[in-house]
């Protein structure tokens, strides 16, 4: 990759009492990337964060942002980042307004000017003199990205931005992401939602228990990942025998991890981490056994299943 | 690199938007009324248990009334020192011919600085004090403040500064709202009204060798000003409170309980010599001025004040240090 690195992490390490919650975190983006970083909820995505932008400091390793190393040119290298760390927490009892004026007092050279035009850019001008504590999810969300937006940053940090947000919310961010990045801004968004940085990302990094396990284009990571097959059968035994003569990795499914399907009373689901070109295979086995098989499903490959695959098996949590 | 203005203007915004400073006026507005009200009672009592309006002959019965007292065997001798000492200011004030309670609003801004030094004016500092760091962490808005380009001592030093201007203005809006509001009852005069300071305590003998007239409003900015000492004092305490605890109402409490604990200490740590070295006994700065007995033998003016200023140094170096250092977790 040619284009300019706008962060840079490496091998960054953070020890907490005797434990090490990062133990190695590696990674770059370049400029108007979109970034990914994705892992399940405790796997150090929040703490990477909060060491990127000082709140945190690393017990090892180096950040750079835009050539400045955070621990030693910390106020040049926080120039250069807008962020939300978590929620976007404003002061409530402060409007809007009250709030952007009052971090544009800690930034060098920020105008009025500049506050409207943040306020402009995510549409917030009917209710910016509102106070905060009467202002939604979303609009705080939003208060949120201005507030990151006023120093012209050249690297904004959304941490799982989309959460609390409806799916128009949701949409309505990705579509505001692509344009940050389209003009030119690098972004970094953490998620546990493997189907949000699919939508989101160029890139992907993927961390699990401090460790980047991946990192690389994301439908590249993806490509590597096998999707799976789901038989709904009306027995276990006798398939699950079968599925271990041809040697196939399987799960059994329940009724909670179908999300949109539901299953009768006697109705067993069995996912097989298999090809979907060999599913078909597989089922007229199942009915040669005389095993009922009511119905069978290719699966995209999720989050889960991407990390069964990059870390060969083992549960992602 | 922010320079140190818009930092503290911040700080200032924040304090005012959340209504702290009005909630003290409107406290001090309910307070001092009910203080006047108790004083001219009591005023009032006395001309009526004398049966004379002049100020002589009542000086001259409380004199005699002590003096009663002090030869009693059943009076403590704690209580006969501090009675001691009394006497011999009223009868100094007797011999010059000044009237030490003479009523006037002045006079009243006088009293009720010494009553509040101790207890009402920490707790209206710490009415600010107590969240200035801990409300940021337990509203989540200390990820907002701490990474922006400006160092992290430098946010605190905007919040320290901004403590100042808020002890100086709690003080000054102390005498003032005083001043006015007794003012209608007893009258707006007294400024001039000599005041005598410099009473030294030796053992139960008063020296009055160093004693001089003041005008009492001289006598008031003193007071003020050794007042602003002592809530200072509390304030950097409560600032590294503030600092240590992550919820507001554990740093209140905390702090509160020092100085209540200061309060009962005072009357029962005569003894314990060592008791002296903590703040809590040293806060009645003003009690100098009159010369009232210290509550602990070999106290002073200068002694305090090196106390307060060691307790309050020491708060800030633990203040910047862990703020400086501390990692923000979730």
């Amino acid at each position: 990759m040619n284009m300019e690195t706008v962060l840079s992490v490496r091998h960054l390490k953070k020890k907490i009492g005797r434990k090490w919650i990062i133990e190695d975190v590696s990674f770059d983006i370049g400029s108007g990337e979109i970034f990914g970083f994705l892992g399940p909820n405790g796997s150090g995505k929040t703490t990477t964060i909060r060491m990127l932008v000082d709140l945190i400091r690393p017990t090892e390793g180096q950040i750079t942002i835009c050539g400045k190393d955070i621990n030693k040119d910390r106020n040049e290298a926080l120039q250069y980042v807008g962020s939300i760390v978590e929620n976007p927490e404003m002061y409530p009892y402060m409007t809007g307004w009250d709030n952007l004026a009052h971090f544009a007092r800690m930034i060098p050279g920020i105008s009025d000017q500049r506050i409207h035009e943040v306020i402009a850019i995510v549409g917030m001008q009917n209710r910016i003199h509102d106070k905060v504590k009467k202002y939604s999810l979303g609009m705080r969300q939003r208060l949120g990205i201005a507030q990151a937006l006023l120093g012209s940053p050249k690297l904004l940090i959304l941490d799982e931005p989309t959460n609390g947000l409806d799916p128009q919310g949701i949409k309505e961010l990705r579509e505001f992401i692509r344009t940050l990045a389209d003009q030119g801004l690098s972004l970094f968004i953490s998620s546990h939602l493997l189907s949000e940085i699919q939508m989101m990302c160029d890139r992907v990094a993927i961390i699990s228990h401090g460790k980047v396990i991946a990192v690389g284009g994301v439908d590249e990571l993806l490509q590597q990942t096998r999707g799976s097959v789901l038989f709904f059968v009306d027995q276990l035994d006798l398939p699950l025998k079968i599925f271990a003569e041809e040697g196939m990795k399987v799960k059994i499914l329940q009724e909670e991890e179908l999300y949109d399907r539901s299953v009768t009373d006697g109705m067993r689901v069995i996912e097989a981490i298999i090809e979907p070109e060999q599913a078909a295979a597989c089922n007229r086995k199942l009915i040669e056994a005389g095993i009922e098989v009511f119905a069978v499903e290719h699966r995209k490959p999720t989050l889960e299943q991407l990390f069964l695959g990059l870390t060969g098996g083992g549960s992602i949590d | 690199m922010t320079s140190m203005y818009p930092l503290v203007k911040n700080e200032t915004l924040k304090i005012l938007k959340k209504k702290r400073f009005l909630v003290i006026v409107l406290v001090l507005a309910i307070l001092i009324p009910v203080f006047t009200y108790a004083q001219m009672t009591s005023s009032k009592e006395a001309a009526k248990q004398f049966g004379t309006k002049d100020w002589r002959v009542v000086v001259q019965q409380q004199i005699y009334d002590y003096t009663n007292r002090l030869g009693s065997a059943r009076v403590p001798e704690e209580w006969k020192r501090w009675l001691s000492v009394q006497v011999q200011q009223l009868q100094f004030y007797l011999d010059h011919d000044v009237d030490p309670r003479a009523p006037s609003g002045v006079t009243f801004v006088r009293f009720f600085l010494s009553e509040t030094v101790t207890l009402f004016i920490p707790l209206l500092v710490l009415a600010i004090a107590s969240d200035i760091v801990s409300g940021e962490r337990s509203g989540g808005t200390i990820k907002m403040l701490l990474t922006r380009p400006v160092a992290r001592w430098r946010i605190l030093m905007s919040k320290l500064i901004t403590l100042a201007l808020f002890v100086s203005l709690i003080i000054a809006t102390t005498i003032l709202l005083a001043y006015l509001i007794s003012g209608i009852v007893f009258g707006y005069g007294g400024w001039d009204l000599p005041v005598f300071a410099g009473f030294q305590v030796q053992g139960t003998e008063v020296d009055t060798s160093h004693v001089h007239a003041v005008d009492q409003w001289l006598y008031i900015l003193m007071q003020g000003g050794l007042a602003w000492l002592s809530a200072m004092t509390i304030a950097c305490l409560a600032l590294m409170v503030s600092v240590l605890v992550r919820s507001t109402a554990a740093s209140i409490v905390t702090m509160m309980a020092a100085i209540i604990s200061g309060l009962i200490l005072v009357n029962m740590a005569q003894s314990w010599h060592s008791a002296k070295y903590l703040f809590m006994i040293n806060l009645d700065l003003p009690s100098y001025l009159s010369g009232q007995l210290p509550p602990i033998p070999g106290m002073s003016l200068p002694f305090s004040i090196a106390v307060l200023a060691a307790w309050a140094a020491a708060s800030l170096v633990v203040s910047f240090t862990v703020f400086t250092k501390q990692d923000i977790m979730s």
